[in-house]
């Protein structure tokens, strides 16, 4: 049943994937290709379950249905330890940055290679030094997360995730908090990476600008389905009222502001109640 | 009254599917021990916050409960004439049952929910999914070293707080009371039986150690990660390790000195 169903070219490949929580679907039978060497953006609305995909890429849940193809491998049917010799070659960059609060900046980016490798601490400074330079915090190493802002916290974050130089990353909102300057530099490091090291890049971001100038294929998701993917290029073509919505920011169109719920003059009007 | 029927059996349901999670997370965290014995530094670590930091409230507890424990043991005593068999008896209390269970008390209260709270805060900061994406395992990583260092220092502690505490009850004895204090130390230890009584409250602190930290550990673990999810856990691992303690207590007081 393990048959491969990946073409050559993709790294990481989803396929009929359902997944949902409680009663919401999140997924509705999606399928995702995600090539070697490139970086792919998986835009959406807030709360359409981008963090949730990445989750479920890098195993950390199971999906109701389909299957996760990561470099000819299937994510859920992989033993424990398996699973995590896969994921030593999968970094991951989290929204909140998810730093060990309780050791300074050097310590957290030493971490994996302190908990992976037999190198010499020397060793072990010299490559924390050359991550920590390529995100342009090397001056903060002796910082605590807590003396961090949101910002730095995120880019400390992601020379951690290329710390054991993975083949792929997944950045899950690398732009949110960051200055214009640093959004440039970090879009700049995020494709230079890519080249220079051979990595495929997913990226899931709200920050169509920045984004569509790196992205080499963007996919978009919204009420659980893919509403359109393609080249930035074709995507700002697209005559899809999704697409179209998303690449210029309109609050009208067929992606709602609002979760759903029933009509508004109703629930106000329906006193008694407490929810 | 169907409504309540109701209510109590998703209650009931819920407890047995979280004593079913801890009891796998207890599996998990024991087979994951073994990971600790190559790095003895980050269970030095939790030792020293587990245990050590723990000292100061152990020492002056036991020191006051041995103290009441004179005072009150020679107004008794002295009633019958037998005040030299005070040493025996603040000696065998404290081994036997104070020692181990009011150190475990203190020690849910002092550490455990501090080990509640961090494990907690970690969960929702999304550290510890950040270390499984690192490929590093949480269990073996922050939970086993945490529970090792438990394991080991409740019990020496509760040893501290019963030394601690039998010289309490001499200082009140022979320093306040004007007891003889040969008579107190001779006696004890003519007394005090090394198996029925020392051995058997150690076992009882080993015992008390293994269910806190087990209780500590696991609600962090298991906590919502919300502010409010790591508060009521910390409020849960102290007042469910009290129950469990004295509990527990109860049924090891009645196995071990059943006979007497
Ligand atoms: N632990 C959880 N339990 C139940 N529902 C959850 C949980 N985590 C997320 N959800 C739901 O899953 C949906 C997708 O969440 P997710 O975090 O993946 O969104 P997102 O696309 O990353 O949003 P954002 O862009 O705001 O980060 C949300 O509607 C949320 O309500
Ligand atoms: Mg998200």
């Amino acid at each position: 049943m393990d048959n491969n169903p990946q073409p050559s070219n993709s790294l990481v490949s989803v396929r009929n994937l359902s997944f949902s929580r409680g009663d919401k679907k999140i997924f509705d039978d999606i399928s995702l290709d995600f090539e070697r060497g490139k970086i792919t953006a998986i835009m959406g609305p807030s709360g359409t379950g981008k963090t949730t995909l990445l989750r479920l890429i890098g195993g950390q849940l199971s999906p109701d249905q389909g299957s996760i193809w990561v470099d000819g491998q299937n994510v859920h049917h992989l033993r424990r330890h398996e699973l995590y010799t896969l994921r030593k070659r999968m970094g991951m960059l989290f929204q909140s940055g998810a730093l060990l609060t309780d050791m300074t900046v050097f310590d957290n980016v030493a971490f994996p290679l302190r908990e992976h490798t037999h190198l010499s601490e020397s060793m072990i400074r010299t490559l924390v030094l050359m991550k920590l330079q390529a995100v342009g915090l090397r001056g903060a190493r002796h910082l605590m997360p807590n003396e961090l802002s949101g910002g730095m916290a995120r880019r400390i974050a992601l020379a951690r995730a290329i710390a054991l130089d993975p083949m792929m990353i997944m950045y899950d909102e690398p732009f949110t908090g960051q200055d214009p300057i640093s959004m440039g530099a970090l879009a700049h490091l995020i494709k230079s990476l890519n080249n220079t090291l051979g990595l495929t890049s997913i990226i899931v971001s709200h920050d169509v600008h920045e984004t569509s100038l790196i992205a080499d294929y963007i996919y978009m998701i919204s009420e659980s389905r893919i509403v359109g993917h393609g080249t930035p290029e074709a995507m700002r073509q697209s005559n899809s009222a999704w697409v179209e919505q998303f690449m210029t920011g309109a609050a009208d169109g067929p992606v709602h502001f609002h979760y759903p719920a029933k009509d508004y003059i109703d629930d106000l009007l329906s006193s008694g109640k407490r929810y | 009254m169907i409504q309540y029927l109701q209510t109590l059996g998703a209650q009931t349901r819920a407890s047995f599917t979280k004593l079913g999670r801890a009891t796998l997370f207890l599996l998990a965290v024991l087979s994951g021990i073994h990971s600790v014995v190559p790095r003895p530094k980050l269970l030095l670590n939790q030792l020293y916050s587990v245990g050590v930091l723990s000292f100061l409230i152990i020492t002056i507890s036991g020191l006051f409960v041995g103290m009441v424990l004179g005072l009150q043991g020679y107004y008794t005593l002295s009633d019958f004439g037998a005040e030299e068999s005070l040493g025996v008896m603040v000696a065998t209390s404290l081994v036997r049952e104070l020692g181990p269970v009011v150190s475990a008390l203190l020690f849910a209260g002092r550490a455990g929910s501090a080990l509640t709270a961090e494990i907690g805060l970690m969960k929702a900061t999304e550290q510890l999914s950040g270390m499984e994406m690192m490929a590093i395992d949480p269990l073996k990583r922050i939970i086993a070293p945490r529970f090792l260092a438990g394991l080991l220092s409740l019990p020496l502690l509760s040893a501290l707080f019963s030394a601690v505490g039998i010289i309490g009850g001499e200082l009140v004895g022979s320093g306040l009371l004007g007891l003889d204090e040969g008579a107190y130390w001779s006696q004890m230890q003519a007394k005090l039986d090394f198996q029925g009584d020392i051995v058997n409250g150690i076992i009882k602190s080993i015992a008390f150690a293994f269910v806190t930290t087990w209780i500590a550990l696991f609600e962090g673990y298991d906590a919502i990660p919300t502010s409010e999810g790591v508060s009521r856990a910390t409020t849960r691992t102290v007042v469910n390790s009290a129950f469990s303690i004295l509990g527990l207590d109860f049924i090891l007081t009645a196995l071990m000195f059943g006979d007497h």
